[in-house]
């Protein structure tokens, strides 16, 4: 059976954004019409998970063609749960733009980048067909570097060259992987691919596919040794464009990752999924160091960014229903908390007009409920429980004791001391002692109504840890759904388009 | 027929690269856009090079030209010329902000604040 639903979180973004475009200089007509969307958004997400938590994958065929032959949008509960997050992060992250972005820029079709971001993201989590998750990596890319620059300092343009510039070349490397595909299975749709992934013979040739992939989607993702770009693209992003970057741009990568090397890429797990291990622990312990050794608030929560990609990709490596779990939560978890903490960061550098940790400090003191927001989301990210960050870190560890392998759970226990250290290390520096000066906010700033997404995405962040069995269970079928993907398989097939 | 293409590719890729590991913006641009234009290429040799054949298949027809490939390369100019297109305003926009198109002259304090 064919069904529209799974399309809605395509559609929504594309008309609003469409619609966007013709009130271009109505500032309230533009904030009033996307938050309208965001909000449909969240409602739709969570329908779409309660619903196919009740019935299943759900296929939506376009044109009426029968796959493998059209482009199919796929829903299952995976999918779901990062749909969810996608739309959380852009509802908080449009409340705190409607704070501090600017009118200047608001003018500027800020929010019409942010519905076609949106867009992208979103297709990016529901597409079935391989060329298809290309055409919306474009279109979130594309978007993207237009948030980046907004704005034009020279700082900007310079960051967002370079970004522009790796993720053309990431593009180049995505289509030839794409066309040797094409050459060897003649089918671009995922689940086609997938069945005749077993039949062919020449695997060693397909492994190279695989990581041609890992290479496009590591760039995406910022993982080791990708990730070269990530940080200095946050120190110029505004606050809430970072938390969007960080909280899912770079989950995009780790998304695609996890759905093709649990679906297509299953051939060769002895190869390829060791390879996946190792870079998932260089990367938890070259960002934490990264994190270690700077200065800069938006650079260090970067650099963690960095290396908790590499915790999801190390659940992925370990490949089994607990480890893929944990990689489910962990993904849904690291998105709530390192948006709400780029948002403090905003809030921080609002007030503070800088974001080098040695000009700031007292913060607590004339403004508690940021310093203490903060902290919590901190240490969720630090893994003290009872905060959603332990539960997700156990899972691995957990799942990396049951198949023995000591190395990567001596790795991630290692590594969650040092991102201890630096998130009290940026306690201390911003909020804690006594202030060096006086703080003058910036001019019209809502210092209250700006941390209303920040208190949202903490209490989410906290329900996540409290209600932590519920969730787990969830995010159990859904690791199940994928380490059986024939079941996929044969949904996906054996729909018949249709008008 | 394939060896030729494939020739060709090898010279766009190998003058993109050249290109792109230039110092001046609009060489860069140039230099990705040869990328591009290997990897359209490339797409195209992927369903295999039919001569003088159409990409329907009738009931006349014995063979036919495998139309997936073209529909993908039809989409790939698209988005190729997208971001060309942004590639250059962005460099326009950086000439008049720094009056040059060398990238030296964009370099700065890694985290400096300001904006």
């Amino acid at each position: 059976m064919t069904t529209n639903l799974p399309l809605l979180p395509v559609l929504i973004p594309m008309i609003s954004g469409i619609l966007l475009l013709f009130c271009r200089k109505n500032v309230i007509a533009q904030r009033f019409f996307s938050f309208i969307s965001c909000s449909l958004m969240l409602f739709v997400t969570v329908f779409l998970l309660f619903k196919i938590h009740a019935d299943g994958i759900m296929v939506f065929c376009a044109g009426g063609w029968s796959p493998p032959f059209g482009i199919v949008f796929v829903a299952d509960l995976f999918s779901c749960i990062v749909l969810c997050l996608s739309a959380l992060l852009f509802f908080t992250g449009l409340l705190f733009s409607f704070e501090t972005i600017g009118e200047e820029r608001e003018k500027h079709d800020f929010y019409v980048l942010w519905q076609f971001l949106m867009m992208g993201i979103n297709g990016t989590f529901l597409t079935g067909d391989l060329f298809n998750l290309f055409v919306f990596f474009e279109i979130m890319l594309l978007s993207s570097y237009a948030l980046l620059v907004h704005g034009a300092s020279k700082a900007q343009l310079r960051e967002t060259f370079k970004y522009l510039l790796i993720n053309i070349i990431s593009s180049t490397v995505f289509l030839i992987a794409l066309g040797v595909l094409y050459a060897m299975l003649g089918t671009m749709n995922m689940a086609d691919a997938a069945q005749k992934a077993s039949t062919i013979e020449n695997q060693g040739f397909f492994t190279v596919i695989a990581m041609l992939l890992l290479t496009v989607f590591g760039i995406k993702a910022a993982m080791f040794p990708l990730y070269f770009w990530l940080p200095k693209v946050h120190t110029v992003a505004t606050a809430s464009v970072s938390s969007i970057f960080s909280g899912l741009v770079i989950k995009v990568g780790a998304y695609a990752m996890i759905r093709t090397f649990t679906l297509i890429f299953i051939g060769d797990t002895a190869h390829t999924h060791l390879i996946l291990i190792v870079l998932a622990i260089l990367s938890i312990f070259l960002g934490v160091f990264g994190a270690v050794s700077q200065m800069n608030y938006k650079s260090i929560l970067a650099y963690h960014s960095i290396s908790q990609i590499g915790y999801i990709i190390l659940g992925l490596g370990l490949f089994s229903v607990s480890s893929l779990t944990g990689s489910i939560y962990f993904l849904f978890h690291h998105g709530v908390v390192k948006g709400c903490l780029f948002l403090t960061a905003g809030v921080t550098e609002k007030i503070t007009g800088t974001k080098d940790l040695k000009k700031m400090g007292g913060l607590l003191a004339s403004y508690p409920a940021l310093g203490w927001t903060f902290f919590i989301v901190a240490m969720s990210l630090a893994g003290v429980p009872p905060l959603s960050g332990f539960f997700a870190k156990y899972m691995i560890a957990f799942s990396a004791v049951q198949q023995e392998n000591y190395w990567a759970l001596g790795c991630a226990i290692g590594a969650g001391i040092l991102t201890l250290f630096s998130m009290i290390k940026l306690f201390l520096y911003v909020f804690w002692g006594k202030a060096p000066r006086e703080y003058i906010p910036a001019e019209g700033f809502q210092y209250g109504r700006a941390l209303i997404p920040c208190f949202i995405l903490a209490s989410v962040s906290l329900l996540l840890g409290i209600f932590a069995q519920p969730i787990f269970s969830l995010c159990n079928e859904a690791a199940e759904q994928l380490m059986a993907p024939q079941a996929y398989i044969d949904i996906v097939l054996n729909t018949i388009g249709g008008r | 027929m394939e060896l030729l293409i494939a020739l060709l590719i090898g010279i766009l890729f190998s003058a993109g690269t050249y290109m792109i590991l230039s110092r001046r913006l609009l060489r860069i641009i140039f230099g990705t856009s040869l990328l591009s234009n290997g990897t359209l290429l490339f797409l195209m040799t992927s369903g295999k090079l039919q001569r003088g054949e159409s990409p329907i298949l009738g009931k006349l027809s014995t063979t036919y030209t495998d139309p997936l490939p073209q529909a993908m390369i039809l989409t790939a100019i698209v988005i190729s010329f997208a971001t060309t297109a942004f590639c250059l305003v962005l460099a326009y926009r950086t000439y008049q902000e720094i009056g040059s198109d060398d990238v030296d002259e964009l370099l700065g304090k890694e985290h400096d604040d300001d904006h």
